[in-house]
């Protein structure tokens, strides 16, 4: 396991890689790439039993992203983490780009476990999947991303309801709870709480935390792997545009890109959060 | 004959949202659904006017549309929007119980058609959605060409008809090159350019390209009948057979997978009534990727410069 100071190191470089890839991509999704900066950083760097060298290792535990917007981040975790080489970071959203501007299974990437950027199915393919390893007594986890709009899908609670049923505590999911989506605060466009309730009443033990505090987000993973009997989530409070002072908890920022002349600001800000 | 010029590009999405706005100032019962990206299939123009007129359901496009049948049966005129691949698909059985079965007058807004969406990649990008909702009964399949037509699609949709509608729209700007003026019949096509050697049938964004495909072969003295069907449900079947009768071959022109899709419906008709040569411009059995819109385009073979090349293959199958 890594250190604090490693991982917030790493963190940060994953945050930067991430303004620099979708700045050069000139479309893309900020906010929640940077929010999630911290949660891709402690799953990649300490929580998941992965082999960047062999992606397709039978026994890695699965990381399920459903909220295939956020690809930016996977792929900067993923390139940081040794699964290809961070160049090739440039080339996302672009012609013939195994970085697809939502993943795509087939287009070669090593890492991608699923094709994603319907929201609300990827849920349901994590509980597939652990359905799967508990049928062969495998001993590999199953981790899914959720976004808190993404709860306003209904198929989100149709995969919580079959989890329980089926006692799947070989699956965690990671609800990014950054209270916003595209056109506004999430209780604007839908209100999602009581969300803790929401979770608890399907059957499912609920762990809420700092989403952007590393050393935080170690505890409450550490936390889930003791618990058994239930499917987990971990309500990850973050913040979207985190890291970027002046975009910060802006939904206006949830499709956007920083313009290629104002990478060096961002970076510097990113720098400042980090007193680097 | 006239030629058609471009007064300016200008994103289908945008003619929309005018036609939601004007058909809802006569009309107070038009109401509106959201699914969370209501001003990027522009809806916004509408509900920023009419706030009271407008429901944020989230993102549960399921919901929206089983919504809309009760609105519906209550006496409102429901328009939902979100992207074609959502709107069509996520959506399909309650489109088809809920809406169609009823047959009530529900409008779906379908944003994002075609490969053109670009960048965001393959789950964007709405290639399936005419398939899907053509085969439907009681639909009613709206595909217009530009910005202006598609305002008067979507007011065409309100007060003209009383049962499901689909209609179809893009997010890149086009070229606008219809006008105000132009009769929208639903069912009824448009000659666009007159021609006896071949009728090239094209729907949405690509009717554009095919004009100038036409203006090009005309150079080369090859004469392109260019017919724009904005309504591919019901279909106007005369015009398909007349151009059968009269031209000889046809090609059909869609941003869209060929199976199933616009090329297919004329070919419905023609194999029907008056057999021809033909060929389809659309989509191979892909799925898109990410890249620039005209990137695309051209790498998927869905440009003039394919409705050319296929124009005057298909002619070498003439008898
Ligand atoms: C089924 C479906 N409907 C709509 C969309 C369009 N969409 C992409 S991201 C998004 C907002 C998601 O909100 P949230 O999960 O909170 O993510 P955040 O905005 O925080 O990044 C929407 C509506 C989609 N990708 N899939
Ligand atoms: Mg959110």
């Amino acid at each position: 396991m890594k250190k604090i100071e490693e991982l917030t190191f790493i963190s940060r470089q994953i945050r930067i890689d991430v303004v620099k890839s979708l700045a050069e991509a000139g479309s893309g999704h900020l906010g929640a790439s940077l929010g999630l900066a911290d949660v891709f950083t402690v799953l990649y760097f300490s929580v998941l039993n992965h082999r960047p060298d062999k992606p397709l290792w039978e026994d890695r535990d699965r990381l399920i992203l459903s909220i295939g917007h956020v690809a930016p981040v996977l792929y900067a975790a993923l390139a940081n983490a040794g699964y290809f080489p961070k160049q090739e970071l440039m080339t996302l959203r672009k012609l013939g780009s195994r970085l697809q501007g939502h993943p795509g299974r087939d287009h070669g990437l090593p890492g991608i476990e699923l094709s994603a950027g319907s929201l609300g199915q990827g849920l349901s393919v994590a509980v597939g999947m652990a359905l799967a390893a508990k049928m062969d007594k495998k001993l590999w986890k199953v981790f899914c991303i959720n976004g808190d709009g993404e709860m306003q899908e209904g198929s989100i609670w149709e995969a919580a309801m079959s989890a329980a049923y089926y006692k799947l505590d070989n699956l965690t999911t990671i609800v990014d709870r950054n209270k916003v989506q595209i056109d506004g605060e999430n209780s604007d466009v839908m209100e999602i709480e009581p969300l803790v309730d929401k979770w608890k009443s399907f059957g499912w033990d609920v762990l809420l935390c700092n989403g952007n505090d590393v050393s935080k987000l170690l505890k409450v993973f550490s936390k889930a792997k003791s618990l058994s009997g239930k499917p987990k989530v971990i309500i990850a409070e973050t913040l979207m545009g985190k890291g970027v002072k002046t975009i910060e908890n802006n939904y206006k920022w949830h499709g956007k890109v920083p313009a290629k002349e104002d990478v060096y600001d961002f970076i510097k800000q990113i720098n400042n959060a980090y007193n680097f | 004959m006239k030629v058609f010029n471009n007064k300016g590009d200008k994103s289908t999405k945008i003619g929309f949202g005018e036609g939601l706005l004007s058909a809802g100032s006569r009309n107070k019962n038009l109401v509106a659904l959201g699914a969370d990206i209501t001003s990027s299939v522009g809806m916004n123009i509408f509900t920023e006017r009419y706030p009271e007129r407008f429901f944020s359901l989230g993102i549960a496009e399921q919901n929206c549309v089983g919504v809309a049948a009760g609105l519906a049966l209550a006496g409102k005129i429901p328009v939902f929007s979100t992207y074609g691949v959502f709107a069509a698909l996520r959506t399909t059985d309650q489109i088809r119980i809920s809406v169609c079965y009823n047959n009530l007058h529900v409008i779906i807004g379908g944003a994002h058609a075609g490969i053109s969406v670009g960048p965001d990649g393959a789950t964007h990008q709405a290639l399936e959605d005419i398939a899907v909702m053509r085969v439907l009964p009681n639909m009613t399949v709206l595909s217009p060409c530009d910005a202006i037509q598609t305002k008067l699609a979507v007011e065409a949709a309100v007060e003209k008809l009383n049962s499901p509608v689909y209609i179809r729209f893009g997010r890149e700007p086009v070229p606008n090159f219809t006008d105000e003026n132009m009769e929208f019949n639903i069912g009824k096509s448009q000659l666009l350019h007159p021609g006896s050697d071949i009728t090239i049938f094209s729907t949405g964004h690509l009717t554009w390209h095919t004009l100038q495909a036409a203006y090009l072969l005309e150079k080369q003295n090859i004469s392109a009948r260019v017919i724009n069907i904005h309504t591919i449900k019901p279909i106007d079947e005369q015009a398909i057979v007349k151009a059968a009768k009269e031209t000889g071959a046809i090609l059909t022109a869609e941003e869209h997978q060929i199976f199933g899709g616009f090329g297919s419906a004329v070919a419905e008709v023609v194999v029907k009534n008056y057999p021809v040569p033909m060929d389809f411009i659309g989509m191979n059995d892909n799925f898109g990727e990410s890249g620039k819109p005209d990137e695309l385009m051209k790498k998927y073979g869905m440009t003039y410069e394919n409705i050319i090349s296929k124009a005057k293959d298909l002619l070498k199958r003439k008898k």
